[in-house]
């Protein structure tokens, strides 16, 4: 465990990393300007529905940012955030599929069932060995937590 | 040498796996001891999708209360929730 709380160069150490919330202060300053950004840049109205794809997107991107390049996930985070910048700013209307060269189940009888969805679902884990997958879903998945703890602060805060 | 390796290599899995238990919540985890790792796998699958639908979520919530507001007062509960959390 302490391998992974050194790798994160969290800026506050926590004792009990699965039990207490412990977002990283990076990734919610982060999260929280790019918040104050949609409020300000949102002067004619916005449809509901835009704005919370905007806030999802903007609570993806600080997950990706913060952890930046040290981890496969975010790295293939980025990466599809920022194609789909591109094509939004193109205004173009067909969604691009890339082609994957993915290799099938098939040919990887040695994971056990499930590794599939856990590659569908983990950004980046298509193309990964499975050793790396293992811990890119267990870095994944804390920073996912994180963000989960973090907007939920915030709706409590904005609620009260 | 080949059958060496898989066997270190499966040692590193073993633990990799332990580690992704480990991080799971409590009500998630089942058997703890003897989950296969097929199980703790659909666990974590179901454990990430429903941290994806909660991101959804509180996307939604979160654009709701902020359409209420007006620009400075954003700005101070921001500062005010940072401060207590």
């Amino acid at each position: 465990m302490d391998q992974f709380m050194d790798r994160k160069n969290y800026t506050h150490r926590n004792p009990n990393p699965n039990y207490t919330p412990n977002y990283n202060s990076m990734q919610s300053l982060r999260f929280i300007q790019a918040l104050a950004r949609i409020n300000r840049a949102a002067p004619k109205p916005t449809t509901p529905s835009r704005r919370t794809k905007q806030i999802r997107r903007a609570a993806y991107a600080s997950m990706a940012y913060t952890s930046g390049s040290r981890h496969n996930w975010s790295r293939a985070l980025l990466i599809r955030l920022r194609q789909r910048q591109r094509l939004r700013s193109l205004r173009l209307l067909t969604v691009r599929r890339r082609v994957r060269i993915v290799t099938p189940a098939m040919s990887r009888p040695e994971e056990p069932a499930r590794a599939e969805t856990l590659r569908r679902l983990v950004p980046g884990g298509k193309s990964m060995e499975y050793c790396n997958l293992l811990e890119e879903t267990a870095d994944y998945m804390q920073c996912l937590r994180s963000q989960v703890q973090l907007m939920q602060s915030l709706v409590d805060a904005f609620s009260s | 040498m080949s059958s060496r390796r898989s066997r270190i290599s499966e040692d590193e899995i073993n633990e990799l796996v332990s580690k992704l238990q480990s991080l799971l919540p409590e009500s998630r985890r089942r058997g703890s001891n003897r989950s296969s790792a097929t199980k703790l796998l659909k666990e974590t699958c179901n454990y990430i999708k429903s941290l994806q639908q909660e991101v959804d979520d509180l996307s939604d919530r979160l654009s709701d209360l902020m359409a209420g507001m007006d620009n400075n007062s954003v700005q101070a509960d921001i500062i005010r929730s940072l401060l207590s959390s």
